[in-house]
């Protein structure tokens, strides 16, 4: 029942925190805070109170009939893995309100309204294990995001705003036909109506059609992560969403594409999965090396880092399809530390805009000595993005690299190339806007005791995950467990050369 | 014909008795309040009756009528619809002077005609239903004859639906002709037959332009834009919707068979559904105009529905008459918000007069906003579950290619409703709109429409259920 209470109380509490922002804009926010943290305390209260029996699947499930002529449920559960993303899913929607507290300054109920709702949409995703219901959620959480950025947006927010939502529809609807596909080809073989994730896992696909559904689901996740050739709304989005919906595309929406990967593509299409392999690691080091380069030729800070998440995600690919404990392990700790690294840079470059109103990298320099706070900040995570030992993100990196490495050594080599691209960019980030002469001189107030709260928990979190991420490793192990054991792809077929 | 056939007939002869009333009520005194609740009292009662004669179906009454539970369906639909626009027609013309109260008359007339097409089993009654629709409509449509558009529109209707009713008669006639009965069942068994299909299927190509023109679809779309936007706007809300809707369920009567049977007649149907989903969706980009632009769509709706038809599984009277459901209910309450906004003047057509609408008017704007994603087939409106009814439909019979281009094409719907979302939410120059009193009743009807569209997009099952017991669905 908590699960359901989890969604609910966003519902709720975006309506209610959109109808009191009628009498005051800090209520508003308030009410928003405290949503979100009872959810935390939430999901850490059903952690905390889990059962230690290893042979169940689920530490907490909801199961209702939703539409019985379909063979529909309304099935929510949550394992480990599930676990870290609501847990990245709250810290961040924290965030996202506290980074927006003096940003957003016109229909301030109506964002807080949008803002819980697409939290809520991203909770039943990371939910769901009813595929109706996982679609439908997919898709519900992209009409608060397509708010957010059309109305709070920058200058080209419209076009940005469409065409994020037409990659995705498009690429969802491709994804219902495959599911569509998969559960009359399991009434096929079995007669049962049903779109229960454990009961479609196992269904008996003939070659190409296996394929080709696999392909459906691919294809909406690559959307999402961003894969390679259907990356190109991502920059656009990200550059002209306001900086709460930056973060939360950054680190959840993103998310959700490799949460997907893990928890579908794979499991449900071990073969097709695995006769994909060869493209799906090619296409995840072009992505590594694509993001890269292309971040580090951007003038606009936000279009920079928004490069770098096409990096990032492009080594939750390579870990995902690698397949081995390692690599699954280190595409899992990555995607948890881009949403902490990535998102705190976000907020960063949406605080400087608040205060220069220009992302322009060319219009800056010289900022560490106007804002000592910031620039520092801006250094941690810049060194975070670019793999400094002891930060979170470069333990997930080495483990994708060190799991990747028994599939294919020659993709690992490039991949690290990608590893030493992100210095150039995030140094060259440092250098262009925090270093040097301040040319245009700038006289600004430096973080404030807000801002200065949200870097301190992110700098803090990143610290732990990077020097002791077993606490992490070890709460979505079992789940990688399960996920290995429902696939038993044989390794040694894997360890073949691409 | 015994007491009990007439009992079963109760529907039909409860709304020509509301037309008689209405005539004489207008006769005795103009008073367009008076009209309209006479035209919804007798709309209320002949819905009752539907409720009412249901434990007797399925009948036969005379050769040209079948009421059994699908028809009875459909009658529910239409006539709860047709009083949906009754009661928003109210607010429409309370603004205009003149005589208005005919035009409740036309409005009961047309449904009749939608009511005999949807208990038709006979080529004499589809053509008296048909006839009794259009001549309805014409009137309908140019109801101003002093707003110019609205005359064109209505020549145009007229001097097009008699073509076709023309090309339908012809092609009865080649039927007839092969069959020597004019009742539907004949073209059933003739297909399973086999022998001669020589004229059957010249006679099939001919009645499908008269029923492919009633319901807009390519390449027989050319009136619609313009009626759309030339008829005032409940009427294009009836046109839209419930003649359509009468139309389809005529033609599942008529031809279900046919598609499953002859592959002339698939390829018929595919090439139809597939220029109607491309046409309708592209055309539809470049407009500035709410009303085109909902008619644009329209052609395309008809597209997926043919999609549906074309599956002709165990789910495809299911898919059909979900997605007919829907597309009422959303429809209805696009027209009704069209509605709403229209002065006395113009009816709020132009796309720059919605800018900003979210900030003057926040309630309407979510009505419409929900409106036109369950247009584009969002979640957790009753669109979605239309189309994934749709898809699903199409995902059994493996029907692959028109599923693809089913989604291909509503991505570039999607397109053109975004356009409006934006324009909804953006933000508007103060002072420039006047604002548009809301009667109770049409706010009632929009709150019910938006009620309906949401409900039962998050929990169809009370909705599916009652269309398995009427029409038959999965199992």
């Amino acid at each position: 029942m908590i699960l359901i209470f989890l969604i609910a109380i966003l519902l709720l509490g975006g309506i209610v925190a959109g109808i009191s922002a009628r009498w005051s804009a800090q209520l508003s926010r308030w009410i928003s805070l405290a949503a979100i943290a009872v959810d935390l305390v939430l999901v850490a209260h059903i952690w905390a109170g889990r059962s230690l029996n290893a042979s169940k699947a689920w530490h907490d499930e909801v199961d209702w009939n939703w539409i019985p002529s379909f063979g529909i449920h309304f099935h929510l559960a949550v394992d480990g893995l599930s676990f870290l993303m609501l847990i990245l899913t709250f810290f961040l929607g924290i965030v996202a309100v506290l980074c927006s507290w003096t940003e957003i300054r016109e229909k301030i109920g109506f964002f807080h309204f949008n803002l819980m709702w697409v939290l809520a949409g991203i909770v039943s995703v990371f939910l769901a294990m009813d595929l109706f219901l996982f679609y439908f959620a997919w898709e519900l959480m992209l009409i608060p995001m397509y708010f957010l950025i059309v109305i709070w947006g920058h200058e080209r927010r419209a076009y940005a705003a469409t065409k994020f939502f037409l990659f995705t529809q498009c690429s969802g609807l491709l994804m219902l036909i495959a599911i569509l596909a998969l559960y009359f080809m399991h009434h096929q073989s079995t007669g049962v109506y049903t779109f229960e994730y454990s009961e479609l896992l196992g269904t008996t696909l003939s070659r190409g059609a296996e394929l080709a559904i696999m392909l459906g689901f691919f294809v909406a996740f690559a959307v999402k992560l961003p894969v390679v050739p259907l990356h190109s709304w991502l920059p656009d989005a990200h550059t002209e969403a306001p900086t709460a919906g930056s973060v939360i595309l950054a680190g959840l929406l993103l998310k959700t594409g490799g949460y997907g990967l893990l928890r579908f593509v794979i499991p449900l299409f071990p073969r097709a999965a695995h006769q994909f392999t060869p493209v799906a690691l090619a296409l995840a080091v072009i992505g590594i090396i694509y993001g890269a380069v292309m971040a580090f030729s951007q003038t606009d800070l936000k279009r920079l880092v928004a490069y770098t998440s096409v990096s990032h995600l492009g080594f939750v690919l390579l870990g995902i399809f690698s397949w081995n404990p390692l690599a699954l392990q280190g595409a899992i700790m990555t995607m948890i530390c881009h949403g902490l690294s990535t998102g705190a840079l976000f907020v960063l470059v949406g605080g400087l805009q608040e205060r220069m109103h220009t992302r322009d990298l060319n219009r800056m320099g010289g900022l560490w000595t106007v804002v000592p706070g910031l620039s520092a900040s801006a250094l941690f995570f810049s060194l975070a993005s670019l793999g400094l030992p002891g930060l979170g993100d470069f333990v997930g990196e080495f483990l994708v690299l060190l799991g990747s490495y028994k599939v294919s050594v020659a993709l690992t080599v490039l991949a690290t190339l990608g590893i030493l691209a992100s210095t150039f960019y995030a140094l060259r980030m440092m250098q262009r806007a925090f270093f040097g002469p301040n040319t245009n001189s700038w006289r600004l107030p430096d973080l404030t005791p807000r801002e200065g709260l949200i870097m301190t928990v992110m700098i803090l979190g990143l610290l732990w995950l990077g020097f002791y991420p077993q606490p992490v490793l070890n709460t979505f192990a079992p789940a990688i467990d399960n996920l290995q054991r429902e696939v038993s792809m044989p390794a040694a077929a894997l360890r073949r050369q691409p | 014909m015994n007491v009990t056939d007439t009992l079963a007939l109760l529907p039909l002869l409860s709304l020509a008795g509301t037309a008689v009333v209405v005539l004489l009520g207008i006769a005795v005194k103009r008073s367009l309040k008076l009209t309209a609740g006479l035209t919804l009292t007798g709309l209320a009662a002949s819905f009752l009756s539907v409720c009412a004669v249901a434990p007797l179906v399925p009948r036969q009454v005379t050769s040209l009528l079948l009421i059994d539970r699908y028809a009875l369906f459909y009658l529910g639909l239409i006539i709860a619809s047709a009083a949906a626009v009754a009661v928003l027609s109210y607010q429409y013309f309370a603004k205009h002077d003149g005589q208005r109260e005919e035009l409740y008359l036309l409005l009961v007339l047309a449904t009749l005609g939608c009511g005999v097409l949807v208990t038709s089993v006979h080529f004499a009654s589809f053509l008296l239903g048909l006839e009794i629709l259009s001549v309805s409509l014409y009137g309908m449509v140019a109801y101003f004859t002093d707003r110019g558009q609205g005359l064109e529109a209505g020549i145009k209707y007229l001097i097009l639906a008699s073509a076709s009713a023309a090309f339908l008669l012809f092609g009865m006639a080649l039927i007839y002709a092969d069959t020597g009965t004019m009742a539907f069942s004949s073209i059933r068994d003739l297909f399973l037959d086999r022998s001669n299909l020589a004229l059957l299927l010249p006679g099939i190509a001919l009645s499908v332009t008269g029923i492919g023109f009633k319901l807009g679809v390519v390449p027989f779309h050319l009136w619609t834009p313009d009626v759309y936007e030339g008829a005032p706007a409940p009427m294009s809300a009836f046109v839209a919707t419930t003649s359509k809707t009468a139309v389809v369920a005529l033609l599942l009567r008529f031809l279900a068979a046919g598609t499953q049977q002859s592959a002339a007649v698939y390829l018929l149907f595919s090439v139809i559904a597939v220029a109607s989903m491309c046409a309708g969706n592209l055309l539809a980009l470049r407009q500035n105009n709410v009303k085109r632009i909902l008619a644009y769509s329209s052609i395309a709706h008809f597209g997926y529905i043919l999609v549906a038809f074309l599956a002709g599984t165990t789910l495809m009277a299911g898919a059909v008459a979900f997605y007919l459901v829907a597309y009422t209910v959303t429809i209805l309450a696009a027209f009704g918000i069209i509605t709403v906004l229209s002065t006395s003047e113009a009816d709020a057509a132009d796309l720059e007069e919605y800018r900003g609408l979210f900030w003057r008017m926040p309630v309407l704007a979510s009505i419409f906003t929900a409106v036109l994603l369950s247009l584009a087939g969002i979640p957790a409106t009753m669109g979605f579950v239309g189309k994934f009814y749709i898809l699903a439909s199409g995902a059994n019979a493996a029907a692959w290619p028109l599923i693809i281009v089913l989604v291909l094409t509503s991505v570039i719907g999607l397109f053109y409703y975004l356009r409006i979302v934006v324009t909804l939410f953006s933000t508007a120059p103060e002072g420039r709109f006047s604002m548009q009193r809301l009667e109770w009743g049409s706010a009632f009807v929009l709150g019910g429409l938006a009620a309906l569209l949401i409900w039962f997009g998050v929990y169809p099952a009370p909705l599916l259920n009652l269309i398995r017991a009427t029409i038959g669905g999965l199992n």
